[in-house]
């Protein structure tokens, strides 16, 4: 048979996120279809197609999956369910929203968050916050899996996948998307930048974060939070790197002012470089970062924004 | 309307997580227990609904062993009516769990049910979402912001790209994020009212639940470690070993 992986996409353009889940899909149960569900998404299938190891893309093109809501989103998924014997879907706050419904009707249980395809139907994935990694074997059957989409690399986009369409499924009625409140940025995204700098409690307030955005401007950088920072309501929810947040893994990652509570850690240990600055010299976050510079950020980081002047950036 | 609350007994989100040597999990003897801390939003965000004559009646429940009675008492103590503990010894994974509490549903006919969007344990972030599609319910996931209306629920929901207002018809379920409110302590005086609510005691087969695990965990491993690397002593120092290493 065959694996189904749910594309994330905003109709516009389809996610990093999906790559990397079709990576992990094949080493499920190939070939790979992948199903785009959304509201005149005709790039997002087209840039699916092209995803390398699909064998065939179905999308579901109709207002109803415009916001991908859960409920819907559960109907069409079970309504395909059936030709496969794995769908996968990355663990973002949609395939965290709709798959588990989706596993709950198969009457199947869910690997959440896998970092690791051992075998067709075994995985790791981690658990207590990243302070254990668990190794699960999932029953025969079907499987439905997300994916932590930091721990695979993309598919790459040289392949050249049939496109099929398919009927909506019945619209369940039960649930209306009002609107959106979505975070604007000239920065790149914080799942998929090779660069990003988080604040954390240290910063203060809101506007001080300005400093950071200066720098990440220089370094072509996404600007993330840790947790304090965000309860502090320094900046907005969607900034949150952490277990309960986002999770990335950058090229580097530049943690300033933030100590290191586990909670953070997990979100960000993944990362290839960590530099950390913080004018405590004891803070948790040292203890993993390949550079710390202990130091007052408020001088530390104009300082590195001139070195980075000089240097040409 | 009635609002049932589930609630896990989970390690003590303060406290060092400890894999054992024989890579058969983690280590919970002796170790500080608590309610699960979304769970805690949770219990919060119904009695605040209670207070503003939303809710008629709480009810707490919790699945696991006589000790998660000890959970329900928080809840209790918090503000909840009374609790319902599901005994069982070992783990109960999430469908078990969504299968329990749709018995439990079916029985006390909530108008919402709350639950914390992850338990702090095994990060599974499920249970909220089987619970609904078994019961057929809408679901309000990471919730950040909470209003009722007639026949609704009015929610915001944190998602990826910020924030993201839908609306649930009721019954429906709501999981809770981390900003949706402060859950209140438990004062003394109700803790020692807490001590006179109810608490029903039931099985899993009660309910014709077979709570044997489905997922076989082969083996639990200490994530790799990262080493500490060095100390640069001034920001330009900094900005050169990364320009040194290709980081930037």
């Amino acid at each position: 048979m065959a694996s189904l992986v749910i594309a994330e996409h905003d109709n516009a353009s389809l996610k990093d996120s999906t790559a990397k889940t079709v990576t992990a899909a094949a080493q499920v149960s190939a070939p790979v279809h992948v199903l785009v569900a959304g509201s005149n998404c005709g790039a997002v299938a087209e840039a699916a197609a092209k995803l390398s190891g699909v064998e065939k893309v179905l999308v579901a093109d109709a207002a109803l999956y415009a916001k991908m809501l859960a409920e819907p989103m559960e109907a069409l998924i079970l309504s395909v369910a059936g030709n496969y014997d794995a769908i996968l879907a990355p663990a973002t706050t949609n395939g965290k929203n709709y798959l588990p419904r989706v596993a709950a009707k198969l009457d199947v249980p869910q690997v959440s968050e896998i970092i690791k395809v051992v075998s067709p139907d075994t995985f790791e994935r981690p658990i207590y916050a990243g302070n254990a990694i668990a190794t699960v074997q999932a029953p025969s059957g079907k499987k439905v899996i997300s994916v932590r989409t930091t721990a695979f690399k993309a598919a790459e986009a040289s392949g050249s996948a049939a496109v099929e369409k398919i009927q909506p499924a019945a619209d369940p009625g039960i649930s209306t998307f009002v609107g959106e409140e979505l975070s604007k940025s000239e920065r790149p995204e914080l799942t998929s930048a090779k660069i990003i700098i988080s604040g954390g409690r240290g910063m203060q307030s809101g506007e001080n974060f300005k400093l950071l955005e200066a720098l990440a401007d220089k370094l072509h950088a996404a600007v993330g939070a840790s947790r304090a920072a965000v309860d502090a309501g320094f900046v907005p929810n969607d900034y949150q790197v952490g277990q309960t947040g986002k999770v990335v893994a950058p090229d580097l990652y530049i943690a300033v002012g933030i100590s290191g509570a586990i909670q953070h850690l997990a979100g960000m240990k993944d990362s290839k470089v960590i530099a950390a600055i913080n004018k405590d010299e004891e803070a948790p976050i040292f203890q993993i970062a390949d550079y710390g510079l202990v130091a007052d950020l408020f001088k530390a980081i104009p300082e590195m924004e001139a070195e980075l002047t000089k240097l040409g950036y | 309307m009635k609002v049932i609350v589930p609630v896990k007994r989970v390690i003590d989100f303060n406290v060092k997580v400890r894999v054992k040597a024989d890579g058969s999990g983690v280590d919970l003897a002796n170790v500080k227990m608590s309610m699960n801390p979304f769970d805690e939003i949770a219990v919060e965000e119904a009695i605040r609904l209670k207070e503003k004559g939303k809710a008629s009646e709480i009810i707490a429940v919790s699945i696991g062993p006589q000790q998660a009675s000890e959970t329900i008492r928080t809840a209790l103590a918090m503000g909840a009516d009374r609790g319902i503990l599901v005994k069982t010894d070992g783990e109960v994974e999430p469908l078990a769990v969504a299968k329990i509490l749709k018995a439990i549903c079916d029985a006390e006919q909530p108008g919402l049910v709350i639950l914390g969007k992850q338990a702090i344990d095994d990060d599974s972030n499920q249970t909220g979402q089987m619970l609904a599609a078994l019961l057929g319910w809408p679901q309000a996931t990471f919730a950040h912001k909470l209003d009722m209306g007639d026949g609704k629920a009015d929610v915001e929901r944190e998602i990826d790209g910020g924030l993201q207002t839908v609306d649930v018809k009721l019954p429906a379920i709501v999981t809770t994020d981390l900003r949706l409110n402060e859950p209140r302590y438990a004062s003394l005086p109700n803790i020692m009212k807490a001590k006179k609510k109810p608490i029903d005691e039931k099985q899993p087969s009660d309910y014709g639940v077979d709570v044997s695990p489905r997922l076989k965990v082969l083996k639990v491993t200490e994530p790799p470690k990262r080493q500490a690397g060095v100390k640069v002593k001034t920001a330009a120092e900094l900005v050169d070993k990364l320009k040194e290493i290709g980081a930037i």
